[in-house]
């Protein structure tokens, strides 16, 4: 494997605007790297090398300029790159071709970096596994037996395995916090609003966020300094400054108060994962942070209220997809009718997992349920919302587990839908109450999978997280330690 | 019997809003433009896409929601209408459900004898759908997104008429108010109008109200009015059986001239509503909604008031005057420009609207100007000009846009009333009716009138009548004395 593709995306931006590496000889190096090791780990869908070099190529003409000047950047398959293929590992959106750039595109590309490759990902980012992919699964870098996490599974592996300098993907409950503790990465989930969601393709518009998997936690700041900000083509954006979070990193954290809710550390939380997170609390406080135990009561109630609401807003978003304008369409010849074409489109379109949450939110949102489910879901988000609100007024950020396990074997949950769900117990909060949180790792088991710890952060203050992460990523070498299983393929 | 029975009405009228852009995209709303070339990621419902609400199409919902006496939401926020259908491109309809823009108003609507005032039960903003094709197509059909996306106004009425009278005129006060505010073309062959109703009937003085039928596919306010005798009719004859009215939709064919069941109640969709997510709920700012208050414009019924107080026109003469905003401008013109007020409303009610009628024009499309008509009613007033050339002239001038006096010099048009230029016409037309000459000797004064007639006939209408008249007078008489 060449050197260099172990350097973070930062490093290597500082590289090529040197001028000592060329973009178009990092992304063939890449592909190479891919094409050996994307066999065994299926993180890619696709990666069109040819698209990439001529983009390389027309960097290459122009001044070495931009934050991320010729670094490849890895995309889930549910952000549009214009003319690219975006299908969100389904079936129903297969030939998809966008004719437009997500907003996040737009500005990474301003800054230089070349799109490169279609990351693997739950159907629809449904999932928690990348398991439910009409492309096949992705598999952990650190273990091939064991799922990468999800829904953006193959973001994370593909970073794990030094496949990637860094990838963008999307965290409706967890899909990019989740898949980055169990692959051993950096995951940030900004806060809700903080980045444009233009061309990501929904799964639950009140939840869905674009955040940065990375190999460190400078590289996650540079990202989202990048596609972080306002943007008129999406109403739920901020209009909020953005902060340079790079520049902030090394600032003191000295006597930051760190809360840890006890609701995250209950019945169900493997020992290990425990244990990790009572070290990673020491650890903050050897960095001058008080930490002291709090608690968040409606926490237990995050799940029921998320599978509501998510699946409430993604039966609608989802009902697009009927073989009238695009993506597939199923009839059976002459005399079809439309409801027919409807029906065999989404019946074969759509996955096990797809139909599960679309006929859950069809439910949620019915006439005589509508009440008692998705209005009751919507009243008790408040009061989570209020639980985050309460902590904030008196700690800075709070520490929890991102999973409550490593993880896990392929299909040892993929038939329990129910104990899926409940990989996201530690990660579905956040999404809920619209705060930002970050998963960054902070031990091996003694199997030797990764942990990740989660720090969360009150709305709009990302650089806060940022620094603590930084200071504790700069005291330990979880970050440095790289999946044995993909190191020489 | 008949009478037995009271009809209620409510109508649901979608109205497109004049704005230059769709409602959350871009996409320009020129009607009549090629299929799908007025389409974008947004409208066209594209994953990934997310729409933007166009603060042009709000400010005219509020515009038209103070007109119409509403309250407006301290909080707006849009819903998820969800249904399948291929003219929906996302299958679900931006709209609004529990918090409309504005609900509560009113709107009085003149009928001949009285006044009826028709509460607003709400008046809320949605996107419109595309347009199947049927036509031309072999196996299927095409979809035209164009529509998709333009901004449409749902006013709904409380069931507060009871006629197809009054329905016929709310909604032509609902439609002038419209134009008045230039929010809408108002157009229906375009469909910037369209209008469904519910009809239901009880029997005369019972409390509760009948079984509701609603009625769709009304093209124009003839097809509401027809349709909604029809289905009175219809609903009063199930009764007079002792059949029981089926809550239904029902199409109007206006070939046939009847309604047609559509879908009954059971089969009747659940629409899922829920808060749209992609949309922002904002409050109103007060002082915008005071903002846009002082920017309306007088509307039809207190411009009529103006015009009996100002001009002292007779009530009816004052509505029929204000129902176009155009007419009642041209009217106002047409006053400033010189001509006395009851000559020009009768000028305008006359003349100008005849005109327009005959010619399916809008004021806008001809050549009049109000400076002419009054300088043109000025002639006549002092006599220069004689009413029936005064309406040859007229016509000349809404063709052509000339003014009055090029028109008459032009044709030589001119009053006469010289006595001796018109003796030779006067002795002629004597010599010629000779059985109405005698018929004014055996003492038939009304053949006076008559030989008027044919003298103004003789002068194509440039004779001054009542000289001709004296004329005529005198020569009968001298005829008379000398026997």
């Amino acid at each position: 494997m060449n050197e260099w593709l172990t350097l973070t995306a930062q490093a290597l931006a500082e590289q090529l605007r040197r001028g000592e590496l060329q973009p178009s000889d990092v992304l063939r190096a890449l592909a190479a790297r891919i094409a050996d090791i994307n066999p065994l780990v299926h993180a890619y869908i696709e990666a069109d090398l040819e698209s990439a070099l001529t983009r390389a190529a027309v960097l290459e003409r122009g001044p070495r300029r931009g934050k991320l000047y010729g670094v490849p950047i890895g995309v889930k398959d549910n952000i549009c790159v214009a003319g690219r293929e975006t299908a969100c590992a389904s079936r129903i959106l297969a030939g998809f071709r966008a004719p437009y750039a997500a907003t996040v595109i737009q500005r990474l590309e301003a800054e230089g970096a070349v799109m490169f490759g279609r990351l693997n990902m739950d159907e629809f980012a449904f999932g928690s596994s990348t398991e439910t992919s009409a492309y096949g699964i992705t598999k952990n870098p650190w273990d091939l037996d064991r799922i990468p996490g999800g829904s953006s599974g193959g973001s994370a592996a593909a970073v794990a395995a030094d496949c990637a300098f860094a990838c963008l993907g999307s965290d409706t409950g967890g899909s990019i916090r989740q898949p980055a503790a169990l692959c051993g990465v950096v995951g940030l989930k900004p806060t809700y609003g903080r980045v444009s969601r233009y061309g990501l393709i929904a799964f639950a518009s009140s939840l869905d966020q674009i955040g940065p998997l990375t190999k460190d936690v400078t590289d996650a700041a540079l990202l989202l300094e990048v596609i972080a900000g306002h943007d008129p083509a999406d109403s739920t954006s901020a209009p909020l400054e953005v902060p340079s979070y790079t520049q902030h990193l090394t600032a003191s954290v000295e006597g930051l108060r760190i809360g840890i809710p006890q609701e995250y550390l209950g019945a169900g939380l493997d020992p290990e994962v425990k244990a990790a997170l009572a070290a990673a609390g020491q650890q903050l406080e050897q960095l001058g942070m008080r930490c002291e135990p709090v608690t968040m009561p409606h926490t237990p109630s995050a799940i029921a209220t998320y599978y509501l609401i998510a699946t409430a807003e993604a039966s609608s978003n989802l009902a697009r997809y009927d073989g009238v304008q695009y993506g597939l369409r199923v009839t059976d010849g002459t005399g079809t009718t439309l409801r027919a074409m409807y029906e065999q489109t989404r019946a074969q379109g759509l996955g096990a997992e797809a139909k599960r949450r679309i006929l859950l939110g069809t439910y949620a949102l019915s006439r005589g349920y509508y009440e008692a489910y998705y209005l009751k879901a919507l009243k008790v988000r408040t009061l989570i919302k209020q639980d985050f609100d309460r902590a904030f007024e008196r700690y800075d950020c709070l520490l929890t587990p991102t999973s409550p396990t490593p993880a896990f074997r392929i299909g040892e949950r993929i038939h329990d839908p129910l104990s899926m769900y409940l990989s996201d117990i530690c990660t579905i909060s956040a999404n809920l109450a619209g705060v930002p949180a970050l998963s960054l790792p902070c031990g091996l088991t003694r199997d030797g999978l990764p942990l990740g710890m989660q720090l969360l952060g009150r709305p709009f203050e990302e650089a806060r997280l940022l620094q603590i992460a930084y200071a504790y990523e700069q005291a330990t070498a979880w970050h440095t330690k790289h999946p044995e299983a993909v190191a020489h393929a | 019997m008949r009478e037995a029975y009271e009809t209620v009405i409510g109508l649901e009228v979608h109205v497109q809003l004049n704005t230059q852009t769709k409602i959350f995209c871009g996409c320009p709303t020129t009607f009549g433009a090629p299929p799908n070339s007025q389409v974008c990621p947004v409208c066209l419902g594209l994953p990934g896409a997310l729409p933007v609400l166009n603060r042009q199409a709000f400010e005219l919902t509020l515009r038209t929601a103070l007109a119409l006496h509403c309250q407006i939401s301290e909080r707006i926020k849009f819903d998820r209408k969800n249904y399948f259908y291929p003219d929906l491109p996302k299958n679900y309809q931006i709209s609004q459900y529990d918090l409309p823009v504005s609900h509560d108003g009113w709107v009085d609507a003149p009928l001949e004898d009285r006044t009826v005032r028709v509460r607003i039960h709400r008046a809320h903003l949605e996107e419109d759908a595309g347009k199947l094709l049927h036509e031309g197509v072999q196996d299927g059909s095409l979809v035209d997104f164009n529509r998709a996306g333009i901004p449409l106004l749902e006013i709904v009425s409380e069931p507060d008429l009871t006629s197809s009278e009054a329905a016929h005129a709310y909604l032509t006060t609902l439609k002038t108010i419209l134009q008045y505010l230039d929010v809408s073309d108002c157009n229906m062959e375009e469909g910037s109008l369209r209008c469904d109703v519910n009809l239901s009937v009880r029997r005369a003085g019972a409390q509760a109200l009948g079984t509701k039928v609603e009625i769709k596919n009304l093209n124009s306010f003839k097809a509401v009015r027809a349709a909604l005798v029809f289905e009175q009719h219809r609903q009063q004859q199930l009764l007079d059986r002792g059949e029981r009215i089926v809550q239904e939709t029902r199409l109007w064919d206006a070939k046939r001239e009847l309604t047609a069941s559509m879908r009954s109640k059971e089969e009747a969709s659940d629409y899922r509503y829920f808060p749209e997510p992609d949309l922002v709920p904002f409050e109103v700012a007060r002082d915008a909604l005071e903002r846009i208050r002082t920017t309306l414009p007088e509307l039809p019924h207190a411009r009529a008031e103006r015009f009996m107080q100002q001009y002292g026109l007779p009530p009816y003469d004052a509505h029929v005057l204000t129902a176009d905003k155009a007419v009642a401008e041209f009217f106002e013109a047409t006053v400033t420009g010189g001509a006395p007020a009851q000559p020009a409303a009768h000028w305008v009610m006359g003349e100008v609207l005849s005109f327009l009628n005959a010619q399916q024009l809008t004021l806008a499309r001809t050549s009049l100007q109000a400076a002419h008509l009054a300088r043109l009613i000025g002639l006549v007033e002092r006599h220069e000009l004689t009413r029936p050339v005064a309406k040859e002239v007229f016509v000349e001038m809404a063709r052509s846009g000339q003014d009055p006096q090029t028109i008459i010099a032009a044709k030589g048009w001119r009053r006469v009333a010289d006595p001796q230029a018109l003796a030779t016409v006067v002795d002629q037309v004597l010599a010629e009716q000779t059985q109405s000459v005698a018929d004014y000797r055996r003492g038939k004064t009304t053949a006076l009138m008559y030989l008027v007639g044919q003298c103004m006939k003789a002068t194509r209408g440039q004779a001054d009548p009542t000289v001709v008249a004296e004329l005529l007078r005198q020569r009968l008489t001298n005829l008379m004395t000398k026997e």
